[in-house]
């Protein structure tokens, strides 16, 4: 597959000077049916479903285990959550130790990986099949995942590898080598090669290939059609001079705007929602009553749950172990005080942004319904719902949003370009620290993945949504999978810390500096 | 009540200068000399990854670096002047992290030297010694 890129790129532009888009298009084409291809049976081991049900077994595998960890740590993620703030707010933090990553920064930059596409374009999809009920079940989602990520994060940090140098890798490897070890268990080392396997397929699909085809389909809705490696290959350029060429400019002012983007993107939306007061009454009752009922959706009540539940997964990635990484790098003395800020992600990522993006949509009336029964209308597929202009993903959002605000099709295409980056620049660092995991920390290694990384910049960009979607999701839930099973066993781990911790916070042992 | 004062230092020139004056200060009055470098620092800004990966051991540079080539200098130069000189690397905002070292110390007296910032950069961002004159709980001297 590599070799038809680079020949693709060798030779479209003298293709598209000579006669044009036409044939560039079925470059495109070709990158396609390869892709897909070569992916199917990956994408249907992960989504198959529950003999005779339309029920995927992965996501009740994600449902179950934050279930499981929400119980077993007793509702950690409300018991927590004023601690939490305090905790970023910086009101435990020993003012000795200024200079070091505070809690409010690990959060910010595990955040700017995490908030992107899966909110504007995964949510515009979750509604887009599952109806307005798939936001119920994303925002229960995104709740319960904020145990998972709590789980997850702690281990992060109690089981990071610190070099000799001062830097520092973690994540879902370290913790299944040493932690299995510490307990005993077996089968360690197998959990840790086959997750770094599944990182870097997460890496390069929904970490880089979905993020790039997304951003394409945002650029090219705003200046017109164009082929989409064009895009991929401006875009893996970027990436290469950031991540091989050590640009850090480029890398610094992303960080540096994304978050102003959230927070204007939030803001938007509120007004939006302002606007439209009397009709979030409404709104909110066609969520809990397609949540239940499906209002007439393919699929009905279940595929409204299936919908939100896997879009939440890949929006907020708790379970998935990505954040694990992020945030090891953070120097605590408690590795719990990570655990406690992690669980604010999904609550960002996913009760709030992702909420706010689904209102929009729904409020600004894109999703065609029948006026006599009030259930949404199917398109010919009868697998989507029929919206306004036959829109999909990020184009949906844009279309809910420009509903409101003609320019705000700009600032959302800025916004994707600058998600979809951010995000690509933060996957690259977890597909790195799982390839180191498994070929060794050095330059030439560290290279060939960077060097991979910017390939599949192009083939998502030129790749229809469909099988890049699949693969994405496919991919970063196969790290859950994985990863999962490792929480299961290392939970007690978690659980000792935490009472330890809050026997010490109760004592008055831990306590607020100012 | 104990008789301290703090100097905020840094490399300019005019922080030499109020190095200096403190120090015939401090002579005059029997006083303990607390000379401060603050590394300017926000728990608030963004980082990349690996920005944060490298973090521990960049600071563990930045304090050597400082130490090294501020400080350890300035103790130098003040030997046999008959004056007790402490040092103090802070992380911080500068201002805020002055009025703690102040608080911790129980000091009397603030001097800081004047830094050239363009009009515009102060009006826009404020200057360190406007706002240490204005929230300090001490008297300052600021030393053009």
């Amino acid at each position: 597959m590599r070799k038809s890129i680079k020949a693709a790129a060798l030779s479209a532009p003298l293709l598209l000077a000579a006669t044009a888009p036409a044939m560039a298009q079925s470059v495109d084409e070709r990158v396609n049916e390869l892709f897909a291809s070569s992916t199917g049976w990956f994408v249907n081991l992960i989504f198959s479903p529950f003999p005779g049900t339309s029920f995927p077994w992965i996501v009740a595998w994600l449902v179950i285990a934050a279930t499981v960890f929400t119980i077993y740590f007793g509702l950690i993620q409300f018991r927590a959550f004023p601690h939490s703030i305090s905790l970023v707010k910086g009101d435990y933090s020993d003012p000795n130790d200024a200079g070091e990553v505070s809690h409010f920064q690990a959060l910010a930059t595990a955040l700017s990986g995490t908030v992107g596409l899966g909110n504007i374009a995964g949510v515009a999809v979750a509604v887009g099949i599952g109806g307005p009920g798939a936001t119920f079940w994303m925002i229960l989602a995104g709740l319960m995942g904020m145990a998972s990520k709590f789980t997850e994060c702690t281990l992060g940090v109690k089981y990071r590898n610190e070099f000799a140098d001062g830097h520092v890798s973690g994540g879902p490897m370290y913790y299944m080598t040493k932690g299995f070890a510490e307990r005993g268990l077996p089968m360690g080392k197998v959990l840790a090669v086959l997750f770094s396997v599944f990182c870097i397929l997460g890496a390069l699909g929904g970490g880089n290939m979905f993020q790039a085809n997304q951003a394409h389909a945002q650029i090219s809705g705003v200046v017109g059609e164009y082929p989409g490696w064009i895009t991929g290959v401006v875009f893996a350029a970027v990436v290469f001079a950031v991540i091989v060429g050590g640009l850090k400019s480029i890398a610094r002012v992303t960080e540096k705007v994304v978050p102003f983007m959230g927070i204007m993107y939030v803001a938007a939306a509120i007004v939006i929602l302002g606007m439209n007061a009397d009709k979030i009454g409404w709104a909110f009752g066609q969520i809990f009553e397609g949540a239940f009922t499906g209002l007439g959706i393919a699929g009905g009540m279940v595929g409204a749950l299936i919908q939100g539940f896997k879009r939440a997964a890949f929006s907020n990635e708790a379970g998935v172990g990505s954040a694990a990484i992020a945030h090891s790098a953070v120097r605590t003395k408690e590795p719990i005080t990570e655990g406690f800020v992690s669980l604010l992600e999904p609550f960002i990522d996913t009760v709030v942004i992702c909420t706010m993006t689904a209102l929009v949509i729904i409020i600004t009336g894109q999703l065609i319904q029948d006026p006599n029964t009030g259930l949404y209308l199917l398109d010919e597929g009868a697998s989507t719902i029929q919206t306004v202009d036959g829109n999909k993903g990020v184009a949906l959002t844009s279309a809910a949003f420009s509903s409101a605000f003609g320019w705000f099709q700009y600032v959302l295409a800025l916004a994707v370009i600058l998600f979809a980056f951010s995000t690509m620049i933060s996957w690259s660092y977890y597909g790195l620290k799982a390839w180191t995991f498994l070929f060794g920390e050095g330059e030439i290694t560290e290279l060939v993945f960077k060097v991979i990384f910017c390939i599949f910049v192009v083939i998502g960009a030129a790749a229809n949504l469909g099988p890049v979607i699949d693969f994405s999701d496919a991919a970063i839930f196969a790290m859950a999978v994985v990863n999962i099973i490792a929480l299961y066993f290392l939970m007690p781990i978690v659980k000792k810390e935490l009472n330890s911790y809050m026997s010490r916070l109760k004592s008055g042992e831990i306590r607020k500096y100012s | 009540m104990s008789n301290k004062i703090v100097l905020g230092y840094d490399d300019s020139e005019a922080a030499k200068s109020a190095l200096a004056f403190s120090v015939s200060l401090a002579k005059a009055q029997g006083a303990e000399l607390v000379i401060v470098h603050v590394l300017e620092w926000s728990p608030y800004s963004f980082l990349t990854p690996e920005e944060i990966e490298q973090r521990h051991k960049r600071r563990e540079e930045e304090l050597k670096r400082a130490e090294d080539a501020l400080l350890a200098p300035v103790r130098k130069s003040l030997e046999g002047e008959g004056v007790t000189v402490l040092t103090e690397l802070k992380y911080g905002h500068i201002a805020e992290t002055l009025i703690d070292v102040i608080k911790a110390h129980g000091a009397s007296h603030l001097i800081i030297g004047r830094t050239g910032h363009s009009a515009l950069s102060s009006r826009l961002f404020g200057s360190v010694a406007g706002s240490l004159a204005q929230a300090a709980p001490v008297p300052v001297t600021i030393v053009p």
